[in-house]
């Protein structure tokens, strides 16, 4: 079995909390493995974060150079090319950071490359067994991956669970002077904080979700009128915004906001796991789609297949009758 | 500037319902309506409205065969001012690398400026970008969702956590994996297709793109799809089977109880 390194980025001195994540997907590549976490940045921020992983990692690989401070992909990618033996497997978060970072990387390292992995079935000779989605979580395939000359693999943020293992006491290895002059042809320049928008999303208990359902935007009064009966906000998943019918701000999801709400009704969403990370806090999920196949009805606790479009109408009838609202 | 933009054909999932085929091989592909990958089109209105801002000339490209001639003939309606179709039987079977190799072929043979491809397919990785990039030695970023021309270098906005935008200046030449939601996509009806109807495009394989037959298709492929499958329900929802009006009540009732409807 290839030796197994796992990369998670630092900003600030804190690790990603993908760092436990890939550690119980390295177990199920090799149970019997100790992978190395290798860090890269700058200062006492670095060594800080090294520090923290050493509790839980035998092995500690640090890489310190100025450039580094921030965490760049460009500039990531040299960094481990210099410092990861040939014909490793590197596991890295498949979130904004591992994609901008891992395909290129596996180029350089000429290793196998796969992505955005779910769950490892496992492992013959050289040759991995994994799982991936296709279509928006509609069908799973099983990947097969031929490692023997190393492979670079995403893994999807929250699919693997961290499991409790004893505290180790590891050692942080300096693998610094391995990396030569570092050069960027793209640089950060800042962070631009998303606006907040009319509604906070984040603060009400009962959410009405529109997704790609609603089909246009003269139909999102349908879900308004829904949500004021029952004292909700409206909120979307991505398609909505990406065809302007909201704002950004009313986006839940990995790249939008994050909610906890009580109650979340998702109408004509059909699931995608970028939009399930936006759900915290286990609300009750009611999920209403025309597709008895849609992958919400998988993490739903109640489940219609109905026509949102005439659905929520009738919905927000028996509401009104309940509360003895006037039409 | 010169802008290339690598697009590719897929199941279209805002039209069909994706299922299993009876051997569980594949999906069941008989009735499926195909379309342009969606992050590609936005890819592609972002390459013309730079055009359009900067001056320059846009080619749409894509790795397939004879029907995906369609969506070239879709983004030359758009306004694009070329395409080309790359295709050879030794093109099958590509994995993520093999599609980034001919597609870096197809880049040598031409001079562009500007690199652009959606962020992922819908049965794809978001990996062809990003490994292009790194073949041809240019700088990349993903998930862009805004791009400003300034000079000789890009100034480009990545979506990161929570809604934020990273903003990076790169410099040209690169590449860049566009997210949805970047622009307003134009609308492409039949008849824009129809005047683009007789406007040639190239096919071109293995010996006009000089591809070394031993880095693509089956045989170089490291990373194979074995089977498809729909794993099994977890949990699961407690589906309502009712009326419409009985399950409108029974959701009423489910959110009374959990403090909603005040």
């Amino acid at each position: 079995m290839a030796r197994i390194f796992v990369y998670v980025a630092q900003k600030g001195g804190v690790v990603d909390d993908s760092a436990v994540e890939l550690f119980a997907a390295a177990k199920k590549l090799d149970a019997a493995a100790l992978p190395t976490v290798i860090l890269t940045g700058w200062g006492a921020d670095l060594d800080a974060a090294c520090d923290s992983l050493s509790s839980s990692f035998a092995e500690v690989w640090k890489v310190a150079n100025p450039a580094l401070a921030y965490p760049n992909a460009e500039l990531v990618r040299q960094a481990l090319v210099s410092v990861v033996p040939p014909n490793s497997i590197l596991l890295v978060p498949h979130d904004h950071f591992g994609i901008d970072l891992a395909p290129g990387l596996s180029i350089k390292l000429n290793s196998a490359f796969a992505s955005d992995v779910l769950a490892i079935e496992g492992v013959e000779g050289n040759f991995l067994k994994l799982v991936r989605q296709e279509f928006g979580g509609q069908v799973s395939t099983h990947v097969r991956c031929d490692a023997s000359s190393g492979a670079v693999i995403t893994i999807r943020p929250g699919a693997f669970k961290a499991e409790a293992s004893a505290p180790v006491s590891g050692v942080v290895v300096d693998k610094s002077s391995a990396v030569g002059a570092l050069t960027a042809r793209r640089r950060y320049v800042e962070t631009i904080v998303a606006e907040a928008g009319d509604v906070d999303i984040t603060k009400h208990s009962v959410l009405v979700s529109i997704g790609r359902g609603i089909q246009e935007k003269d139909n999102i009064g349908i879900a308004e009128e829904l949500a004021e009966v029952l004292g909700a906000a409206v909120s979307c998943s991505r398609p909505v915004v990406d065809a302007k019918w909201m704002e950004k701000s009313r986006q839940v999801g990995s790249s939008g906001k994050t909610v906890k709400p009580k109650v979340y009704i998702a109408c004509g969403i059909s699931g995608a796991f970028q939009h399930l990370a936006g759900i915290k806090g286990g609300p009750f999920l009611i999920a209403i789609n025309k597709n008895p196949k849609a992958p919400i009805f998988q993490v739903a606790d109640v489940g219609i297949v109905d026509d949102i479009l005439e659905f929520l109408p009738e919905l927000t009838n028996k509401a009104r009758e309940l509360r003895g609202v006037a039409k | 500037m010169e802008i290339l933009v690598c697009a590719r054909r897929v199941p279209d999932t805002s039209e069909n319902e994706i299922a299993l085929n009876a051997a569980g091989n594949d999906i069941e592909r008989d009735e499926l309506v195909y379309s342009i990958n969606e992050a590609d089109n936005y890819a592609v209105e972002e390459a013309l409205q730079i055009r359009d801002r900067v001056g320059g000339n846009v080619t749409v490209v894509t790795v397939g065969s004879e029907e995906d001639e369609e969506i070239l003939r879709r983004e030359l309606a758009m306004g694009a001012n070329q395409a080309a179709l790359l295709s050879d039987e030794a093109f099958s079977g590509s994995d993520g690398k093999g599609l980034a190799t001919i597609l870096k072929d197809f880049v040598k043979k031409g001079r562009y400026d500007l690199i652009l491809t959606g962020v992922q397919a819908d049965d794809g990785a978001a990996q062809v970008g990003g490994m292009l990039a790194a073949m041809l030695d240019y700088p990349f970023a993903s998930l862009v969702c805004s791009i400003t021309v300034e000079g000789g270098k890009l100034r480009v906005g990545r979506e990161i956590e929570g809604g934020n935008h990273e903003i990076n200046e790169i410099d040209l030449p690169c590449v860049l994996s566009i997210q949805t939601g970047i622009n307003e996509p134009r609308y492409v009806g039949m008849r824009g297709i129809r005047q683009v109807a007789s406007v040639p495009i190239p096919t071109l394989g293995v010996s006009e793109l000089g591809v070394d037959t031993a880095t693509v298709g089956e045989v170089a492929a490291r990373v194979k799809r074995v089977d498809y499958f729909v794993p099994a329900a977890s949990r699961g929802a407690q589906m309502l089977s009712g009326t419409r009006e009985e399950n409108a009540d029974r959701v009423l009732e489910l959110v009374a109880a959990r403090g909603g409807l005040k």
